[in-house]
């Protein structure tokens, strides 16, 4: 070793001055970042001006922020340990990424917002194009970081990827002046490991509690798990898996916890909740001993919340958060840790078991209440677009769904394997998500088929991204479950709102094989079942995005589901 | 039920801290009484003190949320604890010569100054506990009160030991032991019991 040290093209190369533009380019790609989704303007045009020097940097220009933070966050969430990245110049750009962000924090997902800024000389004078981008976002964001200093854009990008991937995951902004963005400095990726007192790692999980809860396992008599995506985040899948086995308890899961646990399991349940399978909501009002991990127990899991497992006599939450334990509901028994580490822990002190007549009971629950739809009218229905959908995935398709009926249809009607196959926004439930972020995904997974699973209310909001998709040929297969209407607020007007229609009516959504041809995106309609199969087919042999008008029956409705202010036992199925 | 609940927070002397703090607890509904914010025994470190409004399992919230602030490096309810938590108030009182000496008599009762007089008024300084500065302020009401401006609390806890060393907090401490020990009487919050 000694004698390479001294050879000279050992010795450590001197530090080198560039601009800030370059430096920011530079630390992304230390982080790993390949892939960045923006939009250019006044305020982050030395960014764009370096950005041609780092072709390894590949960036998508997409055609609204809103899009480009929906498509970073479906990059991240279908490419576990990936930080999505996304660029927008300051004052509307930065503005219009409030949503994505929102809908990434709610979700934990770690993307990387950098936003450009006035010059530090003209901040606070409302110049052209200024906002109060750190203010604006301060509750949507894990954390933010306004840059005033050259030196410090290395160390700020190098945190914001670290404050983004630990613990609980979420995006973190950078708001980087354009002043900034210019100066040169001299260049040195900190080499050493970020170390925040005020953000410590997540703890050990507590191992006298694990062995309380191991004491519970073997008292239960009626146990359930609830999986969220914490179990997911984490990669908890296969000890979540091996858990149930060896204790013989049924998983269901939450809607963000889809694909946690294999559906085609004999001790799979289904979804819980508001919109859930009957026999799920059933097995959890009736267990004594509940397990939810890596879930935050909101309002459409637990329904009304005095109905939520009322004979539960040991409730226990294991979640990295502290924040979630207690949130909504209090457990008997908690435990702050990483979902997958916590399990692998509990796992050992577990002892083999199985409760016969609780399954039984389950299993006949799931009889009784199968999720099921009926069609009465011999109109198309969307789970048979899905069905058609499914049995062309071989359990490898990456499913983005949109946020309304849609969505419920698109998590209950594919039976998902594999955490990282369903995607949606759970948390926000923000309309418009899908498209955009199925950009991300197929993006992040160019060797998987990627369907975008949606409406024609929320494609509409984010339509523009066509552009993207055709210029870049990202080969998204998009169903557009098209039902003239906004689908899931119909069904609530007529439901619970007194019967009263009130903008609900779609019936002026642009043609959209027409919208697709003028944006040069193949597109395909039906309204009958046989010609689903051949359209999906065909879909699949092209090579490029493909856009799938399926007029649907217009009162399809999603079943089951919880009545406004019912409890979990008060679900409604199709009949 | 609803009390007082006095949060003792350290956090990162950075710009925008305090927005950052103050944003939380109005995005999650908490009601502040009173804030009060400055510099420590560290640059590097400012004090909050913050009075809260909320039920046990609200204030639990509050404080969980906080301490997931990135700038926040420990936050600590001392609400119930040995603590002295003092308020300052200056307050400018109408006190012409014919009654300057009964109020005179009351602030020496609160132990309070004289800091300003003016031919008509006084301006005095008191410090202490909320209650007592409630009371002053309740006694001089019917001598008139011009002006009055209160700094909120700031406290610490009573002993030879810093309740909180900075040093504790490097990296690898247990999240869950971050906030010391519950306020003496309580059971165990929710994250503890089994």
């Amino acid at each position: 070793m000694a004698a390479t040290a001294a050879r000279t093209d050992q010795t450590p190369e001197p530090a080198r001055r560039l601009t800030g533009a370059q430096i920011a380019l530079e630390s992304l790609i230390r982080e790993g970042t390949e892939t960045i989704f923006g939009y250019p303007g006044g305020a982050n045009l030395w960014l764009y001006r370096y950005l041609p020097e780092y072709p390894q940097l590949r960036h998508i220009l997409v055609r609204h922020e809103q899009g480009g933070a929906h498509a970073a966050d479906g990059f991240a969430r279908s490419k576990r340990g990936s930080v999505g990245v996304v660029f927008a110049t300051s004052g509307p750009g930065a503005l219009n990424l409030v949503t994505g962000l929102a809908t990434a924090y709610l979700d934990s997902v770690p993307v990387i917002a950098i936003t450009g800024q006035v010059a530090t000389t003209a901040i606070g004078t409302d110049s052209f194009q200024e906002s109060d981008v750190i203010g604006s976002t301060m509750s949507v964001v894990k954390h933010s970081y306004l840059i005033t200093r050259a030196e410090d854009i290395a160390p700020t990008i190098k945190e914001a990827f670290h404050v983004a991937r630990t613990g609980r995951p979420g995006p973190v902004l950078i708001d980087f002046p354009k002043d900034l963005q210019a100066a040169v400095t001299e260049f040195n990726y900190p080499e050493e490991p970020i170390r925040l007192r005020s953000f410590p790692p997540p703890p050990r999980p507590d191992a006298a509690r694990l062995r309380r809860i191991a004491q519970l396992i073997r008292e239960a008599k009626r146990p359930v798990i609830l999986a969220g995506r914490g179990v997911i985040i984490s990669g908890a899948e296969e000890t979540l898996l091996e858990l149930s086995h060896k204790a013989n308890i049924p998983v269901g899961w939450t809607l963000l916890g889809t694909g946690a646990y294999p559906v085609t399991d004999p001790l799979a349940l289904q979804m819980v909740g508001f919109m859930g399978a009957g026999y799920t909501n059933k097995a959890v009002c009736d267990a004594d001993v509940l397990i939810m991990i890596g879930m935050r127990c909101d309002d459409r899991v637990t329904t009304k919340l005095d109905s939520f497992a009322p004979r539960v006599e040991h409730l226990i939450h294991i979640d990295i958060d502290p924040a979630e334990i207690g949130k909504n509901v209090v457990p008997h028994v908690s435990v702050v840790a990483d979902a997958d580490t916590a399990l692998r822990e509990l796992i050992p002190m577990v002892e083999p078991k199985r409760e016969h007549e609780w399954l039984t009971q389950i299993d006949q629950w799931r009889e009784e209440h199968p999720v099921r739809f009926l069609n009465h009218n011999g109109l198309l229905q969307p789970q048979e677009v899905l069905e058609e959908m499914y049995s062309r995935s071989q359990d490898e398709a990456i499913v983005l769904a949109d946020v309304g009926q849609n969505q419920i249809w698109a998590a209950l009607w594919f039976r998902y394997s594999r955490p990282g196959l369903f995607l949606n926004s759970g948390g926000t439930g923000t309309m418009g998500y899908a498209f955009p972020a199925s950009m991300g995904a197929k993006m992040a997974n160019p060797d998987k088929t990627v369907f975008c699973v949606t409406g024609e209310g929320g494609f509409v909001m984010n339509m523009q991204e066509m552009a993207t998709m055709v210029e870049n040929n990202i080969a998204v297969k998009v169903l557009v479950l098209n039902n003239r209407s906004l689908g899931m607020v119909r069904q609530f007007q007529d439901d619970f709102y007194e019967g009263v229609r009130s903008a609900v009516d779609l019936s002026f959504t642009p043609d959209l094989v027409k919208l697709g041809d003028a944006f040069g995106m193949k597109a395909m309609t039906t309204d009958k079942l046989e010609e689903v199969g051949p359209m999906l087919d065909a879909a699949l042999a092209h090579d490029g995005p493909v856009l799938m008008n399926f007029d649907i029956d217009p009162l399809a409705n999603v079943y089951p589901i919880v009545p406004l202010g019912k409890g979990m036992l008060d679900f409604v199925e199709a009949e | 039920m609803s009390q007082t609940r006095l949060l003792s927070v350290l956090v990162e002397n950075k710009p925008g801290v305090l927005h950052r703090v103050a944003s939380m607890i109005r995005r999650r509904g908490f009601n502040i009484d009173s804030l009060s914010v400055g510099p420590t025994e560290d640059d590097s470190v400012s004090r909050m003190t913050i009075a809260v409004h909320v039920g046990k399992q609200q204030a639990e919230q509050a404080t969980k949320q906080l301490s997931k602030l990135v700038d926040v490096i420990t936050i600590d309810d001392i609400t119930g604890l040995r603590n002295v938590a003092h308020e300052l108030l200056l307050i400018r009182i109408h006190a012409p010569a014919g009654q300057r000496r009964e109020i005179l008599d009351l602030i020496a009762i609160f132990r309070g100054r004289v800091v300003d007089v003016a031919p008509n008024t006084l301006i005095v300084e008191v410090t202490g506990s909320t209650e007592k500065i409630d009371n002053f302020i309740e006694l001089v009401h019917p001598y008139g009160i011009k002006e009055a401006a209160r700094s909120g609390a700031v406290a610490l806890v009573r002993g030879d030991e810093a309740r909180i060393r900075l040093v504790d907090f490097e990296i690898g401490t247990d999240v869950t032991e971050r906030s010391a020990a519950p306020a003496q009487g309580e059971a165990a919050d929710t994250t503890g019991t089994v």
